[in-house]
């Protein structure tokens, strides 16, 4: 078992630029390429066995910043460090791959051949659509059995058949005989998302980036998706890092909060202090914005302070991304862009309010 | 004063695969300037619902029973050109679920609002535009926006132009589905805060359907909660919330997670029914911890609890 402080995956500096596509006037006129900041210099650390949220609006960069860490993008700039699990150090080593300190890799880095499948077992990603990211043709047994025929594990058709059906036990999916042979048209939207978990599991994962994994299902299921994922890291010792746009379920299940806008965290810390002692001028007012399942609390008109909605990441504002929108916006504000500083007990924030 | 009354309405559709009973039995009333939610899982019907009120149902669905008045007078009764003449937009208008991004591209705003008002209504070119402005002020846009095309306006935006198509000729009865679900959180509020201006102001009757109850809680004075095409409990806002009687109700808010604590996260398991082959009796009991032996058997009576409160539950008979 790993102790409780000891990091996983340290970010540092990361950026993703996606660059904008010019016109042919655009280029004959000399304008200067331009570029989407979906992510813009982020820094956090995940601990081992936490379940680490990232939260934010549409456009502010979680799903990049995920797709970064399992390896589906490659950064502008920054590091990823991730301490690398003992059974897949030595082969690494063997395999004469730059190992940072005595155990972490950086993900931002290339790999090839056998290290990088290696690593892409270690990390992988449950999506948002459990409708889109399962091949309607092909039954759930094809579907857990691809993984493991890609990464070459499991010798036989029975022995992967064992281990599908093992998958399928581990998230609920009971009896496994009944869903074997089913497609996903014929599987329920909690269902298809087992399944995606299942495969995400499938391959021995220590990290876990699952990006908006309930944000399509219903309420009324959301919560046993999320019950199983938590239920799981424990049986596996997994670590989560938990994309949602959605605060009241970062509340519930979540560790730690990173709060982003625009491309970069505004603020951090545990979950608790966040949502109850919330310091910066952008999680308050997506805390205040939260409609609760109260009449007594509601009807009147809520006053949210932050005015009109997200910039395009292309035009980001100088100074704090937030000033045009923040109604405590001074003049530094304009200029300066705020750092992330701790205020005490690992709670972070962006803002020169502190 | 009652404005619409929903008399023991059932919409189905006809597909190769059997017949959907999207809405059955759906029965309620509602008054002026009251506002009404719809709340259930997906599938459950609040769309049918919806459209039937505006007697628009999509091919192959059809209102097979039952009466929607309206103001008096009974809508499924009337023929279409009477209907699209003289009710819809006029006197019921609706924000369909996911129109903001269903705006077309090529024609301006001021185009896709004031368009209806000269080719149906017959207004002078000036006078539509000149309605379309006001509708935009109403939504909380400048008129500058009648010159600008879809892609242009933020998603916050393109919805408020969406409501404002639907406040174009002042109708009594305005129903919205799932007006917010796209939007993030911030923008939510916002047009949260634009409808409960607009009930006030127009004095109109809103229907308000989503499968958050939150939003619910946060505007409507009456409270409907669907299952499986069936009104399953109906009443005051504060009594349904605060004092759900049905089990479904009740699991349902119980699984929202909170924001102003930390709770152990419930959930309903199972699925909801398939609309074409739902089990007998009670439709929820396969998924009910108070099931007995008579819902797996009888349907379930609709109860009158008092004060408007009406549940369809077995527990209550
Ligand atoms: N055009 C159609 N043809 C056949 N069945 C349909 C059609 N439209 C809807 N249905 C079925 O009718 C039932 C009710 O659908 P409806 O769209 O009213 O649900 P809803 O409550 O609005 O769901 P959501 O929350 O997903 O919008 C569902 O079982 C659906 O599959
Ligand atoms: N492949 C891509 N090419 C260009 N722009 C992209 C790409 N992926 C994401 N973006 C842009 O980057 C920003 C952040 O997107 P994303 O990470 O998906 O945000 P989130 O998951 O928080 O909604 C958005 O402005 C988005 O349009
Ligand atoms: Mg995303
Ligand atoms: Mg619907």
């Amino acid at each position: 078992m790993s102790a409780p402080t000891k990091e996983l995956l340290v970010v540092e500096d990361l950026r993703k630029w996606f660059p904008v596509r010019r016109s042919l006037a655009d280029v004959l006129a000399g304008r200067e390429r331009r570029y989407v900041r979906a992510v813009d210099g982020v820094s956090f650390t995940v601990v081992c066995s936490e379940v680490f949220c990232l939260v934010g609006e549409s456009g502010c960069g979680k799903t990049t910043t995920g797709r970064l860490i399992v390896r589906a993008l490659r950064p502008t700039s920054g590091k990823m460090l991730y301490r690398v699990s003992e059974e897949v150090l030595d082969a690494l080593r063997a395999l004469h791959v730059r190992l940072e300190g005595d155990s972490f890799v950086d993900l931002a880095g290339r790999f090839r051949g056998k290290a990088d499948k290696l690593l892409r077992r270690e990390v992988q990603m449950i999506l948002q659509d459990p409708y889109g990211s399962l091949n309607p043709r092909q039954t759930i047994r094809d579907i857990l059995e691809e993984p493991l025929i890609i990464h070459g594990i499991g010798g036989s058709r029975d022995e992967r058949l064992e281990l599908v059906v093992k998958a399928l036990k581990d998230v609920k999916l009971t009896p496994p005989e009944e869903f074997l042979d089913r497609y996903p048209h014929q599987l329920s939207g909690g269902q298809r998302q087992r399944v995606n978990i299942a495969r995400a599991l499938l391959l021995k994962p220590k990290l876990i980036v699952a990006d908006e994994p309930v944000s399509m299902l219903d309420v009324s299921i959301r919560a046993e998706i999320l019950q199983l994922m938590l239920e799981l890291r424990d049986v596996k010792n997994l670590t989560y890092v938990f994309i949602t746009h959605d605060l009241a379920v970062a509340n519930n299940i979540c560790d730690r909060i990173a709060v982003m806008y625009l491309g970069k965290i505004v603020e951090l810390g545990p979950a608790t202090e966040v949502i109850r002692n919330p310091l910066h001028p952008y999680t308050k007012a997506l805390i205040a914005a939260i409609p609760e399942p109260d009449p007594r609390k509601g009807r009147a008109i809520k006053e949210v302070p932050i005015k009109g909605e997200v910039p395009n990441a292309v035009n980001v504002p100088p100074g704090c991304r937030l000033h045009p929108r923040c109604p405590y916006a001074e003049e530094r504000c304009r200029r300066e862009e705020p750092e992330l500083k701790d205020v005490g007990g690992g709670h972070l924030v962006a803002c020169h309010l502190y | 004063m009652t404005l619409l009354e929903v008399k023991d309405l059932h919409v189905h559709y006809r597909t190769l695969k059997g017949v959907v009973r999207a809405v059955e039995g759906v029965t309620f009333e509602l008054g002026r300037g009251e506002a009404l939610g719809i709340g259930g899982e997906s599938g459950c019907g609040k769309s049918t619902l919806a459209f039937a009120l505006m007697k628009l149902i999509p091919p192959p669905g059809r209102i097979v029973k039952g009466k929607v008045i309206l103001d008096g007078k009974d809508l499924t009764g009337l023929p279409e050109d009477v209907l699209r003449k003289e009710v819809r937009w006029k006197e019921v208008s609706m924000v369909f679920q996911g129109a903001m991004n269903a705006l077309c591209p090529v024609f301006t705003i001021g185009d896709q609002l004031a368009g209806p008002l000269m080719y149906h209504w017959g207004m002078s070119r000036r006078e539509a535009l000149e309605r379309a402005a006001e509708a935009l002020e109403m939504v909380g846009l400048h008129s500058d926006m009648l010159r600008r095309y879809p892609h242009e306006l933020s998603g916050g935006q393109k919805q408020r132009v969406v409501i404002a198509m639907a406040i174009l000729l002042n109708p009594k009865l305005i129903i919205a589905d799932e007006p917010t679900t796209a939007l993030d959180v911030i923008v939510q509020a916002q047009i949260m805060n634009l409808f409960k201006k607009l009930k006030k102001e127009l004095s109109s009757s809103l229907v308000f359907i989503t499968h958050d109850l939150s939003l619910i809680a946060d505007i409507a004075d009456k409270v409907a909660i669907m299952y499986g095409g069936k009104l399953v409990e109906f009443g005051p806002a504060e009594e349904v919330f605060i004092e759900p009687k049905h089990p479904y109700t009740h699991l349902l808010l119980s699984s929202i997670p909170r924001i102003d604590r930390r709770t152990k996260l419930t959930w309903i398991p199972g699925t909801p029914p398939d609309l074409r082959n739902p089990p007998p009796g009670c439709r929820f009991w396969p998924r009910c911890p108070h099931a007995m032996d008579i819902c797996k058997k009888e349907e379930p009576p609709m109860v009158e609890l008092g004060r408007g409160h009406r549940v369809l539950c077995h527990l209550y008979a």
